[in-house]
């Protein structure tokens, strides 16, 4: 069935956000507490994951231990007035998950291809690769039009 | 003053501009500068350059809040309507934002020094005209007979704003229109008060051999708004010869009024004489051609003359509006801006002659006994039925649909006078008169009183007796159904669509069920806000002001009834096309040929209500990708939650329970009588004041109109909440 014309810009909007973007806003609490944390992140080429970095010895790293669920911003903003209506965010919600050796070469290439600079830190010993399992993405364009899209259930 | 470097890049006298650019005082300021260092008499005067413009929309964050307004929605995807509308917000923007207080001054400043005597004229002088090569007439402002420097000062912003006027944001693309980057300069002048007046096109579009002269007793207003019927002259461009004189009926002339122009009878000695002698003629004729030759093509000038001296008001190149094709409607469109005095004779018109004729076809049909018809006489009855509903269509395009323009030009006023934090504040004072479809829906309440205060009669009606239900009850039903029919096929939806009682019995039963919902009482709050309103106004300025709120309200009221109107008119069609199916249903044949009987028998799915496609039914997005919130015109204000109720094709609203939420493509007529059991109305169609922001405004619901796609984006059962005062609908979910 033919997608409408706002749905079918939903999915190539969020691709050229993901992939144009590479620092995020990542969302984590401890016990209810909010906290928010810049991140560089990579994309899955199906979308579904996305990755970021972080020492082990981080707030962010804790809080994820506590509770894994995660939202991630990503936005177009370049800090003028037109961003108001120029600019698109998107939010991730979904779960994260510490890479695992078995998979880590390949999720370690994907975000390295994106993030030469930042080899040497990911190699680190102390360095987690965390992926995070997208389940919906939020679409915002226009000031305030929301576009929900669900990955997975 | 504040500082003189300051306010020069500001303010150029118009005899020290004739080496500025047009990118910095327009191609009207530029053209007149040219004009008086040729030593042609030109009004004296000053330029407010673009550095004005762009120093006030940024100073005052304006720019983003244009920008917002002109990004809420792609272009492309909106009415003329909704165009109309977000240029009333700009405008409005443009009316209340501060003027950088220098700035105010040193207009203020210049107006008060003895070479400046008004009254005043402000005029548009975009910088994108001669850039483009391209002078659209009438896409900007101009005002003429402004008396202080407080009415020039107002008359500046208009002209600012009207750069994002629904005409040039219309022609946005020919005329070079960027929003980032675009500005306007402002000629302000003297107004020279001529006797006679006119334009001369140096070259006539269709024969270019010869040039068109057109003069008018009085004001050039009364000529260029076209209420006054100007004498024409043809003249060959080589010898100068005289080719056509085509003289006007010469009734009346514009005058100057306390502000702006008014309309006067001519005095008889006049009627007779045309306005400009033989010599007079050649002498304007002579003065076009030199200023063709100095601006080096053919030109549109307007002139007039005063005591006998010839003054150049303006000057530009010849253009035309571009035709974009057949499907092209931006000149119909720019043809629905009608002056004051042009929408008092359409009204008379219309209130006069066009509804009592259409009333009175649509009684004269409702009373043909169609099942005594031949079937040959009904597919000639169908026939001519179609006919009639063609030419009421058309008469609704060409006649009603402008006259709705008298909102519009009331709203302008308004917010000039009254500068309301809300742009939308005059429709309040609008609708206080009779309306059709809110008697037939008080007439619905009415029966939904009878049946709440009776249980027996509830009883019975459940039970779908529709016999013996008290001779009261019997009585309104029956009044009911002759006055507007029994809106079986709204109701029952077009499978069902059988003419009988069922389905408005349905529905009242359901709106018995809850309490009642009457549209709100406004009058009291209306009367405080139409005397604040003509508070303002003095004299016979007074008179005009309740004149045009009265214009206004019959615009309103018309812009309802119409619909309602040309629903009868619909209506009486479908009513032959129906007897024939009827027919076909028992008998399996009609005598009439193979296509008429085809045309009849596919008549009916057009009936009332009709849906783009009937595949969008359940066309839903992707599963995967839904609305969470949407964005529209907030239309109408308040804010309630609910589910919703799509309305794809007539039978959804047989389903409609009180509290829903109304979510269709367009409130057709047919419709509103689902309005007091609604808890909102969203629409696809965008607008203001289109026929379903005023029913919602007058149930006193919130209304979000102009939503791309909403009635497939929206599911029927989707929980929303609707915020009519930002134009925001959301979309519950249980998940994050």
């Amino acid at each position: 069935m033919p997608l409408i014309q706002n749905d079918q810009t939903v999915v190539s909007d969020v691709e050229v956000l993901l992939t144009q973007q590479s620092l995020a806003v990542l969302s984590t609490h401890h016990e209810g507490q909010p906290y928010a944390s810049l991140v560089a992140f990579a994309v899955s080429d199906d979308l579904r994951v996305m990755l970021f970095a972080t020492s082990r010895s981080t707030r962010k790293y804790a809080n994820l231990a506590g509770d894994s669920r995660v939202a991630m911003l990503v936005d177009s903003r370049s800090h003028r007035a037109e961003d108001i209506h120029e600019a698109m965010a998107v939010t991730a919600v979904g779960v994260a998950q510490e890479a695992v050796e078995a998979e880590l070469f390949s999720w370690r290439s994907i975000y390295l291809e994106r993030h030469p600079h930042l080899e040497s830190f990911v190699s680190a010993p102390s360095c987690a690769l965390v992926k995070v399992l997208v389940h919906r993405y939020l679409l915002v364009r226009r000031f305030q039009e929301v576009s929900e899209w669900t990955i997975r259930a | 003053m504040d500082d003189p470097r300051l306010t020069s890049h500001w303010l150029i006298p118009l005899r020290e501009a004739h080496c500025e650019s047009t990118a910095r005082i327009g191609g009207k300021g530029l053209a007149l500068a040219r004009l008086m260092a040729y030593g042609i008499p030109v009004p004296e005067g000053f330029c407010i350059t673009t550095e004005a413009f762009s120093t006030f929309v940024d100073s005052g964050g304006l720019r983003e809040r244009i920008l917002l307004e002109l990004h809420r929605k792609p272009f492309e995807a909106m009415r003329w309507e909704e165009i109309w509308d977000v240029a009333l917000r700009i405008r409005h923007l443009f009316l209340t934002t501060p003027m950088p207080a220098g700035m105010e001054r040193a207009i203020r400043d210049l107006l008060s020094t003895p070479a400046c005597a008004g009254p005043f004229v402000v005029r548009s002088s975009s910088p994108d005209e001669d850039a483009s090569g391209s002078s659209f007439a009438g896409l900007h402002e101009s005002f003429v007979n402004l008396r202080d420097s407080d009415s020039v000062l107002r008359g500046v912003r208009l002209v600012w704003a009207s750069l994002f006027s629904d005409r040039a944001l219309l022609y946005r693309k020919e005329i070079g229109l960027e929003f980032e980057r675009s500005a306007m300069g402002v000629v302000v002048q003297e107004l020279i008060t001529g006797e006679r007046s006119g334009i001369v096109f140096t070259r006539n579009p269709n024969d270019v051999g010869t040039s068109v002269t057109e003069a008018v007793y009085g004001l050039n207003q009364g000529l260029v708004d076209g209420d006054v019927e100007p004498d024409r002259w043809s003249i060959d461009r080589a010898n100068g010869r005289v080719t056509e004189h085509h003289p006007a009926a010469r009734e009346r002339c514009m005058q100057p009024d306390t502000e702006g122009g008014v309309l006067r009878e001519l005095p008889e000695s006049l009627k007779a004489v045309p306005p400009l002698s033989r010599d007079e003629l050649m002498q304007v004729h002579g003065t076009a051609l030199r200023l063709e030759e100095l601006f080096e093509g053919p030109q549109d000038v307007e002139w007039t003359f005063r005591n006998g001296e010839l003054f150049i008001l303006q000057s530009r190149p010849i253009t035309t509006l571009p035709g974009g094709g057949e499907n092209d409607q931006r000149k119909w469109y720019l043809s629905l801006h009608r002056s004051f005095e042009n929408l008092k004779t359409l009204r008379q018109r219309i209130e006069g002659q066009l509804i009592p004729a259409m009333v009175e076809e649509a009684r004269r049909m409702a009373s043909e006994d169609l099942s005594r018809f031949s079937d040959r006489a009904l597919w000639e009855a169908f026939r001519d039925r179609q006919a009639i509903e063609k030419k009421w269509t058309e008469v609704y395009w060409e006649e009603f649909i402008p006259f709705a323009h008298g909102m519009r030009l009331f709203g302008q006023v308004y917010n000039d006078v009254m500068r309301p934090a809300d742009p939308f504040e005059f429709v309040s004072l609008l609708g206080t008169g009779f309306m059709e479809s809110l008697e037939r829906n008080r007439r619905l309440e009415v029966m939904a009183s009878m049946v709440r205060a009776d249980e027996r009669l509830k009883e019975r009606l459940r039970l779908g007796e529709h016999t013996s239900l008290g001779a009261a009850f019997e009585r309104e039903l029956q009044g009911f159904i002759s006055a507007f029919g029994d809106l079986s096929c709204p109701i029952t939806g077009i499978v069902q669509c059988t003419q009988g009682p069922e389905g408005l019995i349905r529905l009242v039963l359901e709106m018995a069920d809850h309490p009642p919902n009457v549209p709100q009482q406004q009058a009291h709050d209306q009367t405080g806000l139409k005397n604040r309103f003509l508070e303002r106004f003095q004299g016979n300025e007074r008179v005009r002001a309740e004149e045009l709120l009265n214009l206004a309200r019959a615009s309103y009221r018309l812009r309802d009834d119409d619909n309602i109107h040309l629903g009868r008119i619909e209506a009486q069609k479908f009513a032959a096309a129906l007897e024939a199916q009827r027919r076909y249903g028992i008998r399996g044949r009609l005598d009439v040929d193979e296509s008429a009987r085809d045309e009849l028998l596919r008549t009916f799915p057009e009936a009332g209500f009709n849906p783009k496609t009937p595949a969008d039914r359940g066309a839903s997005p992707q599963a995967e990708i839904r609305a969470r919130q949407l964005i529209g015109q907030p239309a109408g204000p308040g804010i309630a939650s609910g589910p919703t109720r799509v309305i794809l094709s007539l039978e959804d609203l047989r389903d409609f329970r009180r509290g829903e939420v109304l979510v269709c493509d367009a409130v057709e007529p047919n419709m509103t009588f689902v309005a007091p059991l609604a808890a909102a109305v969203i629409e696809r169609r965008g607008g203001m004041l289109i026929h379903g922001a005023i029913i919602a405004r007058e149930y006193g619901l919130p209304c979000v109109t102009g939503v791309p796609d909403v009635t497939q984006r929206l599911r029927t059962g989707d929980n929303v909440t609707v915020d009519g005062y930002l134009g925001i609908i959301t979309v519950k979910t249980a998940e994050l």
